[in-house]
């Protein structure tokens, strides 16, 4: 019973918690070290003396006294004394976690600020926003716990060291940074669409609760907006994705009565909401895609292929680029479309959807002969039994 | 907080030190003093000029060249007194260097 509530508070209101402590402390490290300690004496304390009225608010109180006693056991204790006398005022206006506010934008702005390697953006995100432990966030990268548990450590130690404000940033930032925050929190969804749930943590459900938190923390910003529907649009599709042979099918031959209907409706709402704004980003188009393949009856290609040609613009990258010649192709301009994909060789070998690209368009042009190597090397690139399955089927049906 | 700017370019890539290039410094050091962050900061001349030393079983050993032979050279350094990385980010930014070298931003040390 106690054991059971400290870990869904500690589960679920950590992030509100640990950023409380960050915003306190200005420390990330002391900040989770205190909340730990304070985790470690609930489970004495309210074993003893019964669940306290509030846990959430006892465990940030006692926090706040293991960071004071933190600072105290530090030889330099003279440079912290400033702390101290801030968190001691702090700890006696007995701190609620219903009225402090809320500081969790602040502490995803600092996880995911560009200072910081890729990986090491989504593991801080994961387990100080979502509450993932060390041990799950390891399991997410397929690495070793404590390795896990270094990158984490020097990160932090980075954010202290660097000095990394724990801040919203200013105007002129605030495009750049939240774009950085909002990658973060895409990688997120597809490391979860890609590896599916056999780590046992979900992360696109992670990632659609962070970019909830967004919407309602971070409000009216068309880009949050854009990225909140483009998870819910292909979250909403996601159980038509197989068949039932477990293989992968293309969108064109996909089963459109298993789609989430509540999840695809609340993504077109907040897209329209968004595009009203009149401030379009990447996450806005890449939402509108999605949500153009969703079109009654068939996928709208020619506007799908003008969308991936603007946010090619903004992202001129060549996956974006393969992409966009993926659209031309449905649209009818094969013969455009090839040349684009061949022009990519040098820049996407190895990638897979790059030869299951090539492939498909050099079939569909009648080239059979050049098609098969590159079936055989998509098929040898592909991470899951569903891709080939259905790229083994293809190349079956080359003449 | 106070922030090292090491400039480092390839000088088969970079400009000349033209009275242009000298005078996008100048605005910048102006700006940085004006903004009460500039602490100090200084051009080198060319590793060609470059001595290394040091102290092996006691013998001072010195060798011409730089330290490390890389394709891109410290070219110059700036210290300036930020509040935080964002802001020092900021000021690195605008180093004319950055915009076709690589400006390193570390913190400095602080004993005591």
């Amino acid at each position: 019973m106690i054991d059971a509530t400290l870990a869904r508070v500690m589960q679920e209101d950590r992030g509100r918690c640990l950023a409380a402590l960050v915003a306190r402390t200005g420390d990330f490290q002391r900040a989770e070290d205190a909340l730990q300690e304070a985790a470690a004496s609930a489970l004495v304390h309210w074993g003893r003396a019964g669940l306290p009225v509030n846990p959430v608010a006892w465990l940030l109180r006692a926090a706040l006294r293991k960071a004071i006693d933190g600072y105290r056991r530090d030889a330099t204790l003279s440079r912290h004394r400033d702390a101290i006398a801030v968190l001691a005022l702090e700890e006696a206006a007995d701190p609620d976690p219903q009225t402090i506010p809320d500081d969790r934008l602040r502490l995803i702005f600092t996880c995911c600020h560009p200072a910081l390697e890729e990986k090491s953006r989504i593991a801080l995100t994961l387990r100080s926003l979502c509450g993932l432990s060390t041990a799950q966030v390891a399991a997410v990268f397929l690495d070793a716990e404590p390795t896990m548990g270094q990158r984490l450590s020097r990160a932090k130690a980075k954010i202290a060291a660097t000095r990394i404000p724990f801040a919203i940033p200013g105007p002129e930032d605030l495009a750049d940074r939240l774009n950085s925050v909002l990658t973060t929190v895409y990688l997120i969804y597809t490391a979860g669409y890609a590896q599916g749930p056999q780590t046992g943590i979900d992360l696109c459900t992670e990632a659609i609760f962070l970019a909830r938190l967004l919407v309602q923390l971070a409000p009216d910003q068309p880009e949050v907006e854009g990225a909140l529907a483009l998870l819910l649009l292909t979250q909403a599709r996601a159980a038509a994705r197989t068949g039932p042979d477990g293989q992968t099918l293309p969108p064109n031959r996909q089963d459109r009565s298993l789609w989430n209907r509540v999840a695809l409706d609340e993504g077109l709402a907040l897209l329209d909401r968004a595009i009203a704004r009149r401030a379009p980003g990447p996450f806005q188009l890449k939402a509108a895609i999605a949500a153009l393949h969703t079109a009654d009856k068939a996928p709208d290609w020619p506007q799908i292929a003008a969308l991936y040609a603007r946010l090619h613009d903004l992202e001129p990258t060549p996956v974006i680029a393969l992409n966009h010649a993926v659209a031309l192709a449905e649209s009818g301009q094969l013969a455009q479309a090839l040349a684009q994909v061949q022009a990519l060789g040098p820049r996407l070998d190895g990638y897979q959807p790059f030869h299951a690209t090539r492939a498909d368009f050099l079939a569909r042009s009648g080239d059979h002969a050049a098609a098969r190597p590159e079936y055989l090397r998509a098929i040898a690139l592909a991470g899951s039994d569903a891709d080939r399955t259905f790229l083994q089927a293809r190349l079956s049906a080359l003449k | 907080m106070k922030y090292m700017c090491l400039i480092y370019t390839d000088p088969n890539v970079t400009p000349t030190m033209g009275d242009k290039m000298n005078q996008a410094y100048f605005d910048l050091n102006r700006r940085m003093k004006e903004a009460g962050v500039m602490v100090a900061g200084d051009a080198l001349h060319p590793t060609s000029t470059a001595t290394s030393v040091r102290l092996r079983d006691g013998k001072v050993e010195t060798m011409d060249g730089p330290f490390a032979e890389t394709r891109e050279h410290l070219g110059g350094y700036y210290i300036i007194d930020c509040s935080d990385l964002d802001q020092a980010l900021h000021w690195a930014a605008q180093i004319p260097g950055a915009a076709y070298g690589t400006v390193e931003v570390r913190p400095l040390v602080v004993f005591g």
